[in-house]
């Protein structure tokens, strides 16, 4: 890329930023909070995350006052019960996951320079959630109905409405909103790095950050829909009494262990991923160097994600699976020390081929390896299925989880909150307060958990409220707690330095750790994020391209000015980066917080089971989402092409696999489809448990099944016929929606006929109950499926989409492609296989 | 040969065709396993049988893990140009591309190799 860079005299200049400030200005006041800009939400979601973590590190401290001394009194069972569901539910769901995509949101626009994500009304709807499910689960404690069964939940005893009560549906209702913020996360993650690259900046020059980042949402994509399945699944027993986990009635409880766990072993990787990708942004600064072995980190990030899937049944180690099952997980779980190992080599070559500057983030981030080590090594012990069956439910696991995720994320995201202080405001945390933070929280952290290791291997269980005096474990348990006093006094050092009103710095430094990465270039003042979009040609650009601030500061590369008063990026290609369209995306917004409230409202509403309310609450967030697609996406722009800088014209408006919305669509079915799998593998789970896996309940039948199956690949077809009649004018199209419309209600109908006109009772056993969820999960995406075909047949009423503009046929037509492998799926296996297991 | 190796693309998913046999060897040597022992499938079926089975497709898999491998090294332009693989050019990034995804294969081998361990020494269901 050889392109004249562009040369605009200082007057041109100012006009050109003040149109930018216009277009990309932060509202005051009330209005403050309609903002979706990256750097708004990215901070908002940060510090909620970590003001849920502050809260979740009380309720620490209360177990640990009360285990301080043996036969303690402090707080009563219940509440300890609360208290430790609530710790392990808040740190895992409201902080360590959410924190990264906080810092995601944050960092990456700037990182891959560009303006902004590809879908900033998305991660405001995403944060808005986030916020709402969050206070819901947390705020519960305050009136002793926390969900108290820990923190995964197990039935029967999560089940058991009178031990449980209400604490269980917060958790499952609560957090399965938080879910679907994630996965709305994980969307623009994958899409913003993808596509929205800075011109020049192809896979290898990528910051490691951002492979990282992809890798993680990626699994994000694969690891919650499981967990969204068992929810569905365990709240269904909880409202209606279908027996899923209820083995009287052909249920098994080991179905949520197996779903919680595909979740929750990648969960660990997914929260340690991210952390190290902070490292390897630090690592190389303060070694001032490149990192040694970026391919190796590829390896190790993709390695790790892959294995992480195969690990999960290492947390049932105790439950009476075969032994050659649990060796093949314990394989697996040994497997993935090696690509865990290789980052950590990585790191410490770049450290000895650099010349290390020992400053307060790499203090953390070393820390935080040290004791990332310790908690690796006591995870290859306790993958060994014999040591495990000596270790499980004991403090040696509590011990080992901590110095894996205190270790693995904690650390490193204090490294990165000292790192990064700077981008965000301008100004460096305190040198001194940060070491004595460091030297409080590393020394708290041991003398808290290290002798958890020997008290769990005498023997005492996790989760215990108190304990006898006498057997061994009481000065254990004192050094554990005051420990754990010294490591919060380290972390109220940290808050402190960081609320504490500093002074702005002399001179301007918006780089003052000489990084070699391209979001050091960004003015914390303003909230264009790029001043221009720049052509990258290194890894550490701001290391080997000399000149590039002042180039980008000059607004000499792509998009210098905003004249159409849009907000725009640029989109690139996968591979290599060129600039193929110039993106708008969406501003300031009402419609995205109602829509979050509206849904929040849903979620609550069906925790206390007013079902008025929650039908109430599901139209305004229909409506509201409905509103927010009419009106903020695919508009048609007002010329097709747009001179975007340097001489190049790009389109506004792309449609198909090059638009970022069809990428949207289609990693959203991916996820989507990861949960229907794993409905349909609680179908075959239950068969492979029973000799007779109908339990004798008559079935749905061949007849309505197969009926509802052709009907659907039907209406498939019709939708995929308006798609092409949409090419050559409205009216073939329009016909062929009225159709693909029909047939749809008709398929459905007929999906659920079956169960229906059989008589199936779903409370009777899990036959009939598995059946059924099958149906209405194929219906419920049917009726979606409807009302897309609607909206695409208004839109063409409309005007909004013609042969040219037809970005929304397109998606529809993409999420169809899902819908006929569900309906297929569905119902041939329901209608099909009890025919040819018998 | 050239009828039999597949030709060269260009996109980021070839990053992924290791870990994915992995991913895939492991869910059927898993699911196999654990549908015979909770329904003793057909009993004239012995574990062995399912052993052998299992055996074979590992050395499948590990076969598409070293194809995968050579395809990863051919993209390497077969070893020529020395990592970091960093200049801004489309050589550079196929090279990258090449060699990162040569290690995965490693990795991906390795992985699959523990695999057989367990099939090699567990010689029944042992509930």
């Amino acid at each position: 890329m050889n392109e004249e860079l562009g040369n605009f005299s200082p007057q041109e200049r100012a006009a050109q930023e003040e149109r930018l400030r216009k277009v990309w200005e932060t509202p005051k006041g009330i209005r403050y909070w309609t903002s979706v800009n990256n750097s708004q939400i990215g901070l908002w979601y940060g510090v909620t995350a970590f003001a849920f973590m502050l809260f979740a590190g009380l309720l620490a401290l209360l177990m640990r006052l009360q285990l301080a001394v043996p036969e303690n009194d402090l707080i009563s069972a219940d509440l300890f019960n609360q208290a430790f569901t609530l710790h392990g539910t808040v740190m895992m769901f409201l902080f360590a996951v959410p924190i990264f995509e906080a810092i995601a949101i944050f960092l990456l626009p700037s990182m891959l320079g560009a303006r902004e994500l590809p879908f900033p009304r998305l991660s405001a709807f995403g944060f808005w959630s986030f916020l709402i499910g969050g206070i819901f689960v947390c705020g519960s404690i305050f009136f002793n109905a926390a969900p108290n069964a820990g923190w995964f939940m197990y039935p029967p005893l999560a089940t058991d409405e009178e031990y449980s009560g209400i604490g269980a549906d917060i958790w499952l209702l609560g957090l399965s909103f938080i879910e679907v913020a994630s996965i709305a996360a994980a969307v623009e993650i994958i899409v913003g790095i993808m596509k929205c690259r800075a011109p020049g900046m192809r896979i290898n020059l990528m910051p490691m950050f951002a492979w990282y980042l992809l890798i993680v949402a990626g699994m994000i994509l694969f690891a919650f829909p499981p967990l969204i399945a068992g929810d569905i699944l365990f709240e269904m027993e909880r409202m209606f009494d279908w027996p899923f986990f209820d083995a009287e009635r052909g249920g098994d409880p080991l179905l949520w262990q197996h779903l919680f766990w595909i979740f929750g072993h990648p969960e660990v990787y997914i929260i340690f991923l991210p952390a190290i990708a902070l490292m390897a942004m630090i690592v190389p600064t303060f070694s001032q160097r490149p990192i040694v072995g970026y391919s190796w980190i590829v390896l190790a990030a993709v390695g790790t994600g892959f294995l992480s899937f195969g690990l999960w049944v290492h947390h049932m180690f105790a439950t009476g699976l075969p032994q050659i099952s649990l060796a093949f997980f314990s394989a697996a779980s040994e497997a993935v020390a090696i690509p865990t190992a290789v980052q950590i080599f990585v790191f410490i070559a770049t450290m000895l081929a650099g010349r290390v500057i020992f400053s307060v983030p790499m203090l953390f981030g070393a820390g935080g390896l040290i004791i990332f080590v310790i908690g690796g090594l006591t995870g290859v012990m306790v993958a060994l299925v014999p040591f495990d069956w000596q270790a499980h439910d004991t403090y040696f696991v509590v011990a080992h989880l901590h110095y894996v995720l205190i270790g693995g994320m904690l650390f490193p995201v204090v490294a990165g909150i000292y790192y990064y202080f700077p981008f965000f405001t301008g100004k460096k945390l305190s040198d001194f307060w940060g070491k004595v933070a460091f030297w409080l929280m590393f020394s708290g952290f041991n003398i808290a958990f290290f002798p958890m290791h020997f008290s769990g291997l005498r023997g005492m269980p996790r989760r215990v409220f108190t304990y006898p005096e006498g057997i061994g474990w009481d000065w254990f348990n004192l050094l554990s707690t005051v420990g754990a006093f010294i490591f919060a006094a380290g972390v109220a050092t940290l808050v402190i330095d960081i609320l504490r009103p500093k002074h702005r710095p002399h001179e301007r430094n918006l780089n003052p750790w000489n990084s070699g990465t391209l979001e050091w270039t960004n003015d914390p003042q303003e909230s264009w994020g790029m001043r221009s979009v720049p052509i990258i040609t290194s890894r550490y650009p701001l290391w080997d391209q000399p000149d590039l601030r002042r180039n980008i500061e000059e607004g000499r590369y792509y998009l210098p000015d905003a004249k159409s008063g849009e907000r725009e990026t640029l989109v690139t290609s996968v591979l290599d980066a060129e600039p193929i369209q110039c993106l708008r995306v969406g501003g300031l917004s009402y419609v995205t917080i109602i829509a979050a409230i509206a849904l929040g409202g849903v979620f609550i509403a069906l925790t206390f089971h007013w079902w008025i309310m929650t039908i109430g609450f599901a139209i305004i967030t229909f409506i509201a989402i409905i509103v927010w697609l009419w009106t903020g996406t695919a508009p048609i722009p007002e010329a097709p092409e747009i001179d975007v800088g340097l001489g190049l014209k790009l389109p506004i408006y792309v449609s198909g696999p090059a638009s970022v919305g069809w990428w949207a669509m289609f990693i959203t079915m991916v996820g989507d489809g990861t949960a229907f799998a794993s409905l349909i593998f609680g179908y075959f789970f239950y068969w492979t448990i029973h000799e007779d896996f109908t339990a004798a309940v008559p079935g749905p039948g061949a007849f309505w099944p197969i009926m509802a199956l052709v009907f659907f690949v039907v209406a498939w077809g019709l939708t995929l016929l308006a798609r092409e009649f949409n090419n050559k004018g409205a009216a073939g199209a329009r016909m062929a929606l009225v159709a693909a419309f029909t047939v749809t209600v008709a398929a459905s109908v007929a999906g659920l006929a079956g169960p229906y006109l059989h008589g199936m009772d779903p409370t009777a056993n899990v036959y009939p109950a598995t059946v059924w969820i099958l149906a209405i999960w194929t219906v419920a995406h049917a009726a979606v499926g409807a009302i897309m075909q609607l909206y695409c047949l208004a839109r063409s009423f409309a005007g909004k989409m013609t042969a040219e503009y037809d970005q929304d046929i397109r998606n529809v037509a993409l999420y169809w492609h899902f819908m006929a492998v569900t309906a297929v799926v569905t119902f041939g296996v329901i209608g099909l296989f009890p025919m040819v297991s018998a | 040969m050239k009828s039999v190796i597949p030709r060269e693309v260009e996109s980021l998913w070839t990053l992924f065709t290791a870990p994915t046999v992995w991913a895939l060897h492991f869910i059927v040597c898993y699911a196999t396993v654990a549908i015979f022992c909770a329904r003793g499938l057909a009993s004239d079926i012995s574990f062995d049988t399912i052993r052998l089975a299992l055996a074979i497709f590992t050395l499948l898999a590990l076969a598409i893990i070293v194809l995968s491998a050579y395809l990863a090294w051919r993209q390497w332009g077969f070893g020529s140009g020395d990592p970091p693989h960093d200049a801004p050019t489309r050589k550079d990034r196929r090279y990258f591309q090449g060699f990162a995804t040569l290690l995965l294969s490693g990795l991906s081998f390795v992985a699959v190799a523990y695999m057989a361990i367990p099939l090699m020494f567990i010689a029944e269901c042992q509930p």
